[in-house]
This record gives C-alpha cells, sequence and structure tokens, in this order.
C-alpha cells in the first residue's frame, strides 16, 4: 500500500485526473518557494513535486535549467529540502520529492528516505536512477515508508515497462516525449500510446509529464493518464509569485476535470 | 589485431564489468530511462561487433592505414636525466593522426555507428581535441557531425573550432552552467534524449553509462598492446613504471591495459592538481574526490557534501574534468594502479623541458605524466624503466603555453621559470 494510494483512489472516484505541480525547492528563495507550493496546493494541485536544485540536470531543458542555478545561487542547501517539505506537509499539502540521484547517494540513501518520510514527504521520482540499479534505494523505501516513482519513456521496450512497473509504487511517471524538460505547443501523440502500453503492464495510476502548460492541454492529457504533471510552466509562471502559480493552477485543475475521464 | 601474448583486444576477458557494467561497485547506468534502449542497442550492436571479424579486421585496418599506427616508442634519455637517471620511453600517440590517442576511440565508435544505421553523430568536447577527431571520423565516413562545445572553450580553442568546422561538422557553443566540459557533456545527453533514433553520441573518454567505458577502453588497448610488445624488443624487458595522465581516463586505462597482468608493473595515474590541491582549483579526481555519479555512472568524483559537483581546475582543458571513468575507481580501490597529482606548474615545466631536451612538444595533459615521471625516476633512480604514454602533440597549445612562459612580452622573455633546461 503505497502511501499515495488515497490521493489516486480519491481522484479516481471523482472521474478526473490528478493534478502534479513541480517547483524546485529553494527557487527562488527558500521562503518564497515555500510560498509558491502552498499557493499551487491551494489553487488545486493535488501533489506537488519538490525538486532538488542539482547542479548538473541533464534531464532538464532551459527554464528548470536556470532555475536550479538561481536556487544554488542563493544558498539553497540539501537540508533546506526537508524544511520545505515539512513546511507543504504542515499546511496540509501532499508532497513527493524529484531528484537525480547523486545528491541522495552522497547524503544516504537510507538517512535520505528517513529525513523525507519524518517530514511527511510521501516518495521520490527518480529520472536518473533505474530500477536495475535502485537495490538500496528500493530497500529504504520499503523501510521508511516511501513511494517509489520510476520513470517510462516512449523509447522504453516491453520488457523495461513490466521491470520498471515491478518496481515502481505510488505512481508511474510517463515522459510525453523523447526529450527533456520543458513547455510545447503539443504533447506528443507518443504520450497515449506510452500510457497504454504501460497500462498493459500494471494497475498503478499513471501521470503523464514533459510539456503539458495549458488547461486544454490538461484537459486532452488526463483523457487518457490518471495524472497531468506540470513543472516548467509553473517555474516560468513564478516570476509573477503567488499569483501567477495559482492562476495556472487554477487552469490546469479546471482542465483536469474536463476530461471524460478513461478510469474507473 | 592481437598483442604478443595472442590476447585479442576485443574479446570478452576477465577484466571486463559484469553485463550491467560493473567494474566492482563502479559504473553501471546512472541514466534517464529514455536513453536505456539505445544504450542497450549500442551494448548488443557492439558486443556482436567485438567478435566479428569483419568488424575488428576493418578497424584495424584503419588504425594502420588512416590513424598511423603502430605509434613508435621513443626513448628519451635526455629527458630522462632530470629523472633521476631512470631510462625513459614514450608512447608516441601524438604522432597518430589528428594528434592524440583519440583517434582509435572515434574511427572504433564511427565504424558502430554505420553498423547501427545511425547516420547523425554528436561529441562533446572540452579542449577540442575530441572534437576534432570526430569531425575527422565522420568526414571520412560520411556522418552528419555536431559537436558540444562549452562557450567558455570555444573562446580559449578558436583555432580547434575552426578545424572542426573546416572537416564540416556543426559547432555549438554550450551557454548553460560553467560553459565548459561538463556542460556540453549535459547539452550533448539533451540532444541524445530527444534524437535517440537517429543519432550516436560519440563518447569522448572511458566514462558514461554502460557500456561506454568498457568499449571506449578496449578500443584503446591497442596503446598498451603495442607498448608492450615494443618494450620488450627494445630493453628485452618490460617497464618497472607505466604512467599516464588521467582526467577522463582513456590514455591512461588504454595503457594500463597492456600491462594489467603483469603484477610486478606499477600503473600510475597522473592527475591535474592545477594551482595546488590545497587552493582547491585542480581536478584531482580521484586523489581528492568521493564516490558519486555524474554523467551515467558511478566513480570517483569532486564533489561538496551536498552532492553538487564541483568544477575542475587544471591549466590543460582536456583534463579539467570533475569525474573519471569508473575502471579507474576500481583500480584505485583495488590498489592496482595509484594515482597522484601534479601542478601546473610542474606539468609546464616538463612540458618545456621534453621540448627542449628531446625536440617534442608534447600536450599539456601529457606533461602531467612527464611531471610524474620526473618523481617516479627520482623514486626508482638509475636502474629504473619508466614507460609514459605521451597522449598527444602540443600544437593547440601554443596560445597558453607562449602566455605561460611570457613569449608574448616585449623581448620574449621566458616566462615563470626562465631558466635553460639543459
Amino acid at each position: 500500500m503505497g502511501r499515495l494510494d488515497p490521493l489516486f483512489e480519491r481522484t479516481r472516484a471523482e472521474g478526473r485526473g490528478a493534478l502534479i505541480g513541480y517547483l524546485p525547492a529553494g527557487f527562488p528563495t527558500v521562503p518564497e518557494s515555500v510560498e509558491l507550493l502552498r499557493g499551487m496546493i491551494d489553487a488545486g494541485c493535488d501533489l506537488v513535486e519538490v525538486g532538488v536544485p542539482y547542479s548538473d540536470p541533464v534531464m532538464d531543458g532551459p527554464v528548470i535549467q536556470a532555475a536550479a542555478e538561481t536556487a544554488l545561487r542563493a544558498g539553497f542547501r540539501l537540508r533546506d529540502l526537508f524544511t520545505t517539505v515539512e513546511a507543504v506537509a504542515a499546511a496540509g499539502g501532499q508532497a513527493v520529492v524529484m531528484t537525480y540521484w547523486n545528491p541522495v547517494h552522497r547524503y544516504g540513501v537510507d538517512a535520505f528516505a528517513r529525513d523525507l518520510s519524518a517530514a511527511g514527504g510521501l516518495g521520490i521520482i527518480t529520472p536518473d536512477l533505474i530500477p536495475d540499479e535502485a537495490a538500496d534505494w528500493v530497500e529504504a523505501s520499503t523501510a521508511h515508508g516511501l513511494d517509489r516513482i520510476f520513470l517510462v519513456a516512449p523509447s522504453s521496450s516491453e520488457e523495461r515497462i513490466a521491470l520498471t512497473v515491478a518496481a515502481s509504487s505510488g505512481f508511474v511517471y510517463a515522459t510525453a516525449v523523447m526529450g527533456v524538460t520543458g513547455a510545447r505547443d503539443q504533447v506528443g501523440s507518443l504520450a497515449e500510446g506510452l500510457v497504454s502500453r504501460t497500462r498493459a503492464h500494471t494497475s498503478l495510476p499513471i501521470g503523464v509529464g514533459l510539456g503539458v502548460r495549458s488547461g486544454a492541454q490538461a484537459a486532452e492529457v488526463a483523457a487518457f493518464a490518471d495524472a497531468v504533471i506540470v513543472g516548467s510552466a509553473f517555474v516560468t509562471r513564478a516570476a509573477e509569485g503567488v499569483t501567477g502559480v495559482r492562476d495556472l493552477a487554477v487552469e490546469l485543475a479546471a482542465g483536469v476535470r474536463k476530461a471524460p475521464s478513461t478510469i474507473g | 589485431m592481437t598483442d604478443e601474448r595472442g590476447t585479442d583486444p576485443h574479446k570478452p576477458g576477465p577484466h571486463d564489468p559484469d553485463n550491467r557494467g560493473h567494474f566492482g561497485p563502479y559504473g553501471g547506468r546512472f541514466m534517464p530511462e529514455a536513453l536505456i534502449g539505445a544504450l542497450d542497442e549500442l551494448s548488443a550492436e557492439y558486443d556482436k561487433a567485438r567478435l566479428d571479424p569483419e568488424f575488428t579486421d576493418e578497424f584495424t585496418r584503419l588504425l594502420r592505414d588512416y590513424a598511423g599506427r603502430p605509434s613508435l616508442l621513443t626513448e628519451a634519455p635526455r629527458f630522462a636525466e632530470h629523472a633521476g637517471g631512470a631510462r625513459v620511453f614514450l608512447k608516441r600517440e601524438d604522432l597518430n593522426h589528428t594528434g592524440s590517442h583519440k583517434i582509435n576511440n572515434v574511427l572504433g565508435q564511427a565504424l558502430l555507428t554505420k553498423r547501427m544505421g545511425k547516420k547523425r553523430v554528436i561529441a562533446e568536447t572540452g579542449a577540442g581535441q575530441h572534437g576534432v577527431a570526430t569531425a575527422t571520423a565522420c568526414a571520412l565516413m560520411g556522418l552528419e557531425c555536431v559537436v558540444y562545445m562549452g562557450e567558455v572553450d570555444t573562446e580559449r580553442q578558436a583555432l580547434n573550432v575552426a578545424r572542426m568546422k573546416l572537416l564540416g561538422a556543426e559547432v555549438i557553443p554550450v551557454k548553460s552552467g560553467s560553459r565548459t566540459l561538463k556542460d556540453a557533456i549535459n547539452e550533448a545527453l539533451r540532444d541524445w534524449v530527444t534524437n535517440v533514433d537517429t543519432t550516436h553520441y560519440l563518447l569522448g573518454t572511458a566514462a558514461g553509462g554502460h557500456p561506454f567505458p568498457v568499449m571506449v577502453r578496449n578500443f584503446h588497448k591497442v596503446i598498451g598492446a603495442e607498448a608492450r610488445a615494443q618494450f620488450l624488443e627494445l630493453t628485452g624487458r618490460l617497464p618497472d613504471v607505466v604512467t599516464a595522465c588521467v582526467g577522463g581516463g582513456s590514455n591512461a586505462i588504454g595503457i594500463f591495459h597492456g600491462f594489467i597482468d603483469d603484477p610486478e608493473v606499477r600503473l600510475v595515474g597522473i592527475e591535474p592538481g592545477g594551482k595546488g590541491i590545497e587552493t582547491g582549483e585542480h581536478g584531482a579526481t580521484l586523489s581528492e574526490g568521493t564516490p558519486g555519479m555524474l554523467h551515467g555512472a558511478l566513480s570517483y568524483l569532486l564533489q561538496d557534501e551536498d552532492g553538487q559537483t564541483i568544477e575542475a581546475y587544471s591549466i590543460s582543458a582536456g583534463l579539467d574534468y570533475p569525474g573519471v571513468g569508473p575502471e579507474h575507481a576500481w583500480l584505485k580501490d583495488t590498489a592496482r594502479a595509484e594515482y597522484r597529482s601534479v601542478t601546473d606548474d610542474e606539468a609546464m615545466h616538463a612540458f618545456r623541458l621534453l621540448s627542449r631536451t628531446e625536440g617534442i612538444i608534447p600536450a599539456i595533459e601529457s606533461a602531467h605524466a612527464l611531471a610524474g615521471a620526473l618523481k617516479l625516476g627520482q623514486e626508482l633512480g638509475p636502474e629504473g624503466h619508466i614507460l609514459v604514454n605521451l597522449s598527444g602533440r602540443g600544437d593547440k597549445d601554443m596560445d597558453t603555453a607562449a602566455k605561460y612562459f611570457g613569449f608574448y612580452e616585449d623581448g620574449g622573455a621566458d616566462g615563470p621559470r626562465g631558466t635553460e633546461e639543459s
């Protein structure tokens, strides 16, 4: 039983997709990121992904790269991640962490899982950790009751999808396009095919990320996925402060409710 | 191609990683799932090719008829006078086409690219040597070539940018992060994840996710295989020490492997000590780093306590990389190889010394190994026999050297160490 299961039971019961919003911790500063994340939750994000700013974000496009640099220049430290998650949880929000693996490895996989769990975090999305290399994370996440959200990609073989979903809990993150993060005019047609291929291997909820930026796109994705994941667009709107991310969350939250859900 | 012991450098052997690319705990694949399919495809193709005489014969033919192999083994007696009287021998990778050992790997990977039916090649480059070698192989084989290069490096190495363009490559200046080699690799990985169906990422060193470390190593094993046979022929014995510079570690792993089963031969990797280890401005990853993952593999890494990569520094643009190939991490931990560092000043001293005693201008990268040899010679004394991998030539470094020694200044002064060497 994953910590995220009740969330998806609720959104499934409501016949809609879940809205997941991403923002790096410490962007633009630690206190401001807490306010932004709380605003995103208040305005309709069912779950937030708190990103760990990292020096070498190879899966990220220019917007999130720049945000990570801003956070690191402003003095973000890994310990700030846990206080950020704690502040989100204290305000009644639900949070997972999205992080490249080296900061976790350096901190100590078990210690990281322990401290994230203590802060109220629900799981970790791992863009550069595949299940093949994740023995210590499987152990630590089990010990500390965290969900393991691995990624599947349009290039994943059936064999790899099966292996990945078998190691996952909470939900599975399907990358909509072959490429890095960043808002796009169109979410690739690859996404729907990938979700359907993934469903053949699991009953876990499937979230689709990479490229979504508008309510209309959210509706389109929510028609075939259990969750819509939005990152770069929130980071861009953060320039307008809490109002910016709230406005976007409201638009996206309406979008995920518009779609005739295929779920249930 | 076999060495004198009949060992085929391409055949699987006891020093290969496990089937998921682990050298002990190091290596593996810390890569996005989106790239795993391409790495699997590359592994499968390489595993077939390394056993296919059609491939290995073509590779050997290109090394001979295009790259100019075998490269010479040259004794350096006047240089050796400064090395405690030990005998010093140079493996002359500087004489290869394009001027360094890099050509071995790019010819192998370009052949594989054609086997996979891919038409587009991307590469990263720091100083430009790997970029030039890649552009060369792509011109030879009719492949489209895109080279990512940190913006800072495109300015420092304008001549190599021009060479790549002349060879038909597109050079993309990378403006993200520190705008140097590490960020060029990040940007190349972003391109690869976007264009993986049509594109091969021709990584330039024995690092990255599996199968790159073992594959790149095997393409460079020819260095050690030739050197061992040449050394035996010339001296009737094996060297006491084999030394090479280590940035990502490809030239070192190539020459080390010729001697890895000779336990009496010490293997010593020389890292860039930059302005001195104590200043923090260096690239001595194995000497000063801690285990971590960067660009797809677990190895040693220069990182802070939060796991953020620390920028490396070296006067040599080919050595200022904060990571290192995973097999070196394993050789360090198992004590089969030793790693130490020399400073910019020590490397530049050796750079000028070799030029003036032997008439050979080394790459500044290779000058680190030469500086290491000067110290090793003092330790070994007159009975010592040292083999140095002279991994590249120094033409590309003339601007750096001229500035360092003050050759552009009025009167052409002789710089920070203005004494005659010999």
